[in-house]
């Protein structure tokens, strides 16, 4: 059941980490019914979607990557954001050091399920400030209509 | 789900807006020490890099322009800013920090001052 305490005489830090995975397995949203495309925390880039009546808006947070190397594709439904982020952070050497190296680097994939609603045919992406925003258009026949109720009279 | 903005509004202040620790890559060389952090959505007016005393803090809010009438269905950001803060060494020279943000990457170039940047010495054999 607690598998890491057969492993206690070991780096505090991983035990530190493994309770935290523990912690996210009992608390995290995980634990009841998740998307089938669902990923782990900290997956690049991090993603939001929203909706408004004209649209569905994706914004991905993708900084430091040229436009031109930001693959975007809707096939199926399926939205897909893949790309690559070269870094060039470069190893420790005699006389330099690296302190910290938490930046995503190499290459990445997203899959978004858009809705049923969602027009795969006019679909348009900007890149700004570091953050890819998709826009893809509602149909028509989706949209919410004002039906007017006349008088029979 | 909540209705929450995706980012906030102008106007709310920064103390109660959540913040997201960014990730940074930190390289020291001979000279000095450079920091890359990634602030997507951080804009280059809004972006605050602060020296006080031996703290270096980074601060932005998130914007992301979107429309007003935008509903969220899913999010994985929620934080509205970036705020992280280090902790200087007395040989860089604070006075002297060049900052450039470029497509939501911030590049922090730390210099050392002139006595602090290396000297080699010699170690000599005891013959």
């Amino acid at each position: 059941m607690y598998p890491s305490l057969s492993s206690l005489p070991g780096d505090l830090f991983a035990e530190f980490e493994s309770l935290q995975r523990q912690m996210e397995r009992v608390l995290g949203a995980r634990a009841t019914s998740s998307s089938i495309r669902a990923v782990e925390r900290g997956a690049f880039p991090a993603i939001n979607i929203g909706s408004t009546p004209d649209a569905v808006e994706i914004y991905a947070f993708a900084p430091g990557i040229e436009p031109d190397r930001l693959e975007l594709s809707v096939e199926k439904g399926l939205l897909t954001i893949a790309g690559e982020r070269p870094l060039p952070t470069p190893e420790p050497t005699a006389t330099t050091g690296v302190y910290a190296r938490e930046r995503v680097e190499g290459s990445f994939r997203r899959v978004i399920a858009l809705p049923e609603d969602a027009d795969p045919d006019r679909v348009d992406a900007r890149y700004r400030d570091g953050v890819l925003r998709v826009r893809v258009a509602k149909r028509e026949s989706s949209r919410p209509r004002r039906i007017e109720v006349r008088d029979a009279a | 789900m909540s209705k929450q903005d995706i980012s906030p509004r102008d106007g709310a202040p920064a103390a109660d807006i959540p913040a997201l620790v960014p990730p940074v890559n930190i390289v020291e060389d001979e000279n000095g020490i450079t920091l890359t952090a990634d602030l997507p959505g951080a804009a280059r007016d809004a972006l605050s890099v602060r020296v006080d005393g031996d703290t270096l803090t980074l601060e932005a809010p998130i914007r992301l322009g979107e429309p007003a009438e935008l509903e969220p269905l899913y999010m994985e950001r929620r934080a509205g800013r970036y705020l992280r803060s280090f902790t200087l060494s007395r040989e860089l020279d604070s006075t002297a920090i060049e900052a450039k943000l470029k497509d939501g990457v911030l590049t922090l170039r730390l210099p050392k001052q002139e006595r602090a940047r290396p000297r080699r010495i010699e170690v000599r054999s005891e013959a």
